[in-house]
């Protein structure tokens, strides 16, 4: 067991103050320190994109980002997307366009896609399906997630 | 058949948005690694690098002195915690079966990469994972074996030197004269193929938490099956099941694997049980790879006879399907799950299937989406395409002069199966609305004159599911020792809204959805106040869980069922209430009323309100309460089918395989909401897809695993994808009152043959006959070179290079790895 480190986050904008080991991953500190489990895991090889978070604006693979190195930073989790009750357009689409089955890449995809539409509002069918290979999902076929992020860039969804 | 009333509401049959997604796109859902439990610890599991040994020494003294670690057990240690092995459920009558017994720990050997020799338990999961790298454990290594046909050559190594031989089991089925029938075939076509090893890979690894509490253990777990999985966990902890309450909470996607009970299962309550306090596992990727149930994996040798004009005569199949080292539970099972539909759409008057089950040094096979029955309708659909060309006829058109006519269902099969109802000229002909061919060859060949390899392939699958009529698969039918009967409880409340149990347990199918349509209708109550309760063996009755395409078929209509009965007992509180005879009362608009008498009604609410705060005028013979329970054991399996076209481009330079275009017409029976339907065809012809052109498990010659991570293995991404074009149509079975029949598997079921139909329809100018999956850049590769060797087809545009399929390509490209292994 190594000596802990004191980080302070800002996380979904509440302030977070830690002290932790240096190995620890963003995402055991989300998930296992602060409780916040919507932020889920998937690989161990940063493949699969499901533990996808934005970190001071950016989607990271929070498996593949040391606690220590948000020291500072604002991190923006799926449970901080929506706006009090109001959910955000990327949810409000997934729910409506069936694009998530058993929900367990989906926090990571809305995220992933919230990143992408942040750098580019009027994405095409290939800039989205591009801008999502690095999140893998097994339910969906992606057709669906697809048909969402359009949706929710107010683009018209492909047949 | 019921005579119970649906009117008026219409749910069934709606595109509803999920019930379950609010929870999922706000990070809601709790999944089993999401569960924190006071006093909780960690369990991390030291997996054998050999793949055949036996263990000379284990010496974890090291790990036990490191901080945070509570304890280290070895399978000698917890000989005494496990009073029966993991159980294997298929024992065919009058077929002799090899099954060596598998432990939750290993007892001094093992037999594949990743078998668990020992178990740490600490107080956080880094302090686990650091402790198991200080556990030693020393090895002998024995002969290994991994190719299913080489083990069962004279002099290959054994696996189990106890069985002295490496064959499983051998079992076969028949009907009509096979000899006699080929016989008389004008054209024989002959055929080996390849179906090679998959990983089911959801993207929830698996996980389990063991808690005891005062005598009663509970085992929180990934899993498709909770009620199976304490049936088989309380025999092999020795607990009656009354103490052992399995949860499934969500379940982040099983495809087949998560139908399984585990070593880890079991481990975790037994831990509980030494330690006092709650024990969690959670599975890595990489453990995700090695020991959850790998797929498919088997060698088909296919002969299919036809007279001169198309018609078929005959089919002998000799499957050699690679189990791995143990037995799991429908491990042997497997390879048999796809006879009822090995004819196809096609009438075949005689077919005959010999299946031989070999144990190799690999992890075992199981069910994975389809289970048996995507081989089958892979190596049938392209040696009907082989025919095809053999006799110089359309593919279309041989399959259309072959297909079961519309007006023989129900059909016997030559091999005592009954195909329920079919319509399979129907959805060819609608996909063939949408896939204009002979535009579609005007375009390939103005593209083939430009250097760009167009191709099509086609598939118009037939198969089995909706897990079934208990009495024809269980000990004395085709021997499974299980039933496949589903449950139901109907509660309403006081209110008036309600509360269905269903014992099918969800991983992502939304059975939260479409189960509340059903009962919504026949309550006369919205979907919305209808909220479905699974995946809990404490709450609700008895059920078998969701796999093969079974949960709407048979616990849908269980649900149907079960509110139907409650339907009737609301009708008699109604008649009591409003002086009407029960037969009398009608459901209208979603209320209850006196027939053709609109101002003389009551709604579900005042009714639930009466049975469970009886008024004076209620009969004190109507029971107070207002629940129901049924079972429901069907007569038949159900069979879907359709018709898909997938259309792929070939980069003869790089050997590249793009899917361009992809439709699919199938027929599920009628719809109770279109958009899960369309959901689970788009993601099962995606799987297939990563099977016919990315996946694969790939083991080398010694047994070590090569694709053991989301590196090696490549699953599909959406960049690599065009969208999935679906549509259907509906021809209702008989079997179950809804008329539905399964869809979660008939897109992976489909796809494979229709996906290699298409890359060797684009590979045929290049002189390429024949090339089967993994279709990866290397291989396509490989075999344009070997044609260009021959002179076959156009030169290239410029020289072909060497191409590494390794990095760079996402998962576009497929592994790298010794193909000598396997099944490959």
């Amino acid at each position: 067991m190594s000596a802990t480190v004191h980080v302070g986050v800002s996380v979904n904008g509440e302030r977070r103050e830690s002290d932790v080991e240096p190995r620890l991953l963003l995402v055991h500190y989300l998930r296992d320190v602060l409780g916040l489990t919507g932020t889920t895991v998937g690989c161990d090889t940063t493949n699969c994109g499901a533990c996808t978070v934005h970190l001071d604006g950016a989607a990271v693979k929070s498996c593949t980002v040391l606690a220590v190195q948000a020291d500072g930073a604002e991190v923006t989790t799926i449970e901080g997307l929506a706006s009090g009750s109001e959910l955000h357009p990327l949810q409000e689409a997934f729910w409506e366009h069936h694009g998530l089955q058993c929900g367990y890449c989906t926090p990571g995809m809305i995220m992933a896609a919230a990143d992408l539409l942040e750098r580019n509002s009027n994405p095409s069918e290939e800039e989205v399906r591009h801008a999502l290979d690095g999140n893998l999902c097994r339910c969906t076929g992606y057709h669906n997630i697809v048909e969402a992020v359009m949706a929710a860039a107010g683009r018209e969804v492909p047949a | 058949m019921s005579t119970v009333e649906t009117p008026g509401t219409g749910y069934v049959g709606q595109a509803m948005k999920r019930k379950e997604d609010p929870r999922m796109i706000t990070g809601g859902a709790r999944y089993v690694d999401d569960i924190a439990l006071p006093g909780m610890l960690y369990a991390e599991i030291v997996r054998s690098p050999e793949a055949h040994a036996t263990i000379t020494s284990i010496d974890a003294s090291a790990a036990r002195e490191r901080p945070g670690v509570v304890a280290v057990f070895t399978g000698e240690d917890l000989a005494d915690d496990f009073p029966g092995p993991m159980a294997a459920v298929w024992h065919p009558p009058g077929v002799e079966m090899n099954t060596p017994p598998l432990w939750p720990l290993s007892r001094s050997q093992v037999k594949h990469v990743g078998e668990a020799v020992a178990v740490v338990v600490a107080d956080g999961r880094y302090a686990a994972a650091d402790a198991v790298e200080d556990v030693v454990v020393d090895y002998e290594p024995r002969p290994v074996v991994v190719d299913p046909e080489k083990a069962l050559q004279e002099g290959s190594p054994l696996v189990w030197d106890e069985f002295g031989t490496n064959r499983t089991h051998e079992w076969t089925v028949s009907g009509g004269d096979i000899e006699a029938a080929l016989a008389e075939a004008d054209v024989t076509v002959e055929q080996r193929f390849v179906n090679h090893r998959t990983a089911g890979a959801p993207i929830e690894p698996r996980g389990a938490i063991g808690e005891l509490r005062g005598d009663s253990l509970t085992l929180y777990s990934s899993t498709q099956i909770p009620h199976i999985a304490r049936f088989v966990l309380s025999g092999v902890l020795g607990v009656s099941e009354d103490k052992l309450r399995v949860i499934a909470p969500e379940v982040g996607g099983g495809f087949g694997t998560k139908l399984q009970v585990y070593p880890e299962e079991a481990l975790v309550l037994a831990l509980a049980k030494r330690l006092g306090r709650p024990v969690k596992w959670t599975e890595s990727r990489s453990e995700n790879m090695t020991t959850t149930h790998h797929g498919r994996d088997q060698v088909n040798y296919v002969t299919l006879g036809a007279k001169r004009d198309g018609t078929l005569t005959g089919l002998k199949v000799r499957t050699v399907a690679d189990l791995g080292a143990y037995q799991m539970l429908l491990t042997t099972f497997i390879p048999t799950l796809g006879f009822p539909v090995m004819g196809g759409a096609y009438k075949i008057p005689a077919i005959d299937i010999t299946i031989e089950g070999v144990f190799t040094n690999k992890f075992c096979t199981d069910a994975i989406r389809g289970a048996g029955r995507p081989e089958a309708t892979y190596w049938i659909e392209l040696t009907v395409d082989k025919l095809a060309r053999e006799l110089g006829m359309d593919p279309i058109d041989l399959r259309r002069k072959n297909f079961i006519p519309r007006e023989e269902f129900p059909y016997d099969t030559p091999l005592g199966i009954t195909y329920d109802s079919g319509d399979y000229h129907g959805t060819l002909d609608k996909l063939l609305e949408r896939f204009d061919v002979d535009a579609f060859r005007r375009e390939q060949a103005e593209l083939g004159g430009r250097g760009v390899y167009r191709g099509v392939g086609f598939s118009t699958y037939v198969e089995v599911c909706g897990l079934a009529p208990s009495r024809a698969v269980g000990p004395k039918g085709v021997g499974l020792h299980a039933a496949y009967w589903e449950s139901a409880m109907v509660r309403v409340h006081p209110t008036g809204s309600a509360t269905v149990f269903t014992g099918a347990s969800p991983h992502g199918q939304g059975h939260d959805t479409s189960f509340a349509q059903i009962a919504a209708d026949r309550l006369g109550v919205d979907p919305q106040n209808v909220d479905v309760i699974h995946g809990d063996t404490d709450q609700g009755p008895w059920g078998w869980g969701t796999y093969g395409s079974r949960a709407l078929a048979v616990g849908g209509e269980a649900v149907a069922r079960a509110a139907e009965k409650v339907q009737e007992k609301a009708k008699r509180i109604c008649a009591a209430l409003l002086e009407a005879a029960p037969e009398d009362i009608e459901m209208a608009d979603g209320k209850f009323q006196v027939r053709g008498s609109p101002d003389k009604s009551m709604t579900m609410a005042d009714i639930a309100g009466a049975a469970h705060i009886p008024p004076q005028e209620l009969p004190t013979d109507i029971e107070p309460g207002l629940e129901e329970t049924a079972f429901f054991d069907p007569e038949n399996f159900v069979y879907p089918f359709g018709a898909h076209a997938c259309v792929v481009d070939v980069d003869a330079e790089t050997g590249k395989v793009s899917v361009v275009r992809y439709v699919a017409v199938d027929d599920c029976g009628p719809a109770i909401n279109p958009k899960l339907i369309d959901g689970q065809i788009q993601g099962g012809v995606v799987h297939a897809i990563g099977q016919a052109l990315y996946e694969q498990v790939v083991y080398d010659s010694e047994g070590q695993l090569v694709t053991g991570t989301f590196v090696d293995y490549a699953l599909p991404t959406a960049a690599e994808l065009p969208g999935i074009e679906t549509d259907r149509t509906e021809t209702p079975s008989p079997v179950n009152s809804l008329g539905v029949k399964g869809v979660g598997e008939a897109g992976t079921i489909g796809a494979t043959p229709a996906v290699t139909a298409a890359v060797l329809d684009a590979l045929r100018p290049l002189g390429v006959e024949w090339l089967e999956m993994p279709l990866t850049p290397r291989r396509v590769w490989e075999a344009l070179k070997e044609a260009r060797g021959r002179g076959a087809g156009p030169p290239p545009t410029e020289q072909g290079q060497e191409v590494s399929e390794h990095g760079g390509g996402g998962a576009g490209s497929g592994p790298t790895g010794p193909e000598e292994a396997g099944a490959s």
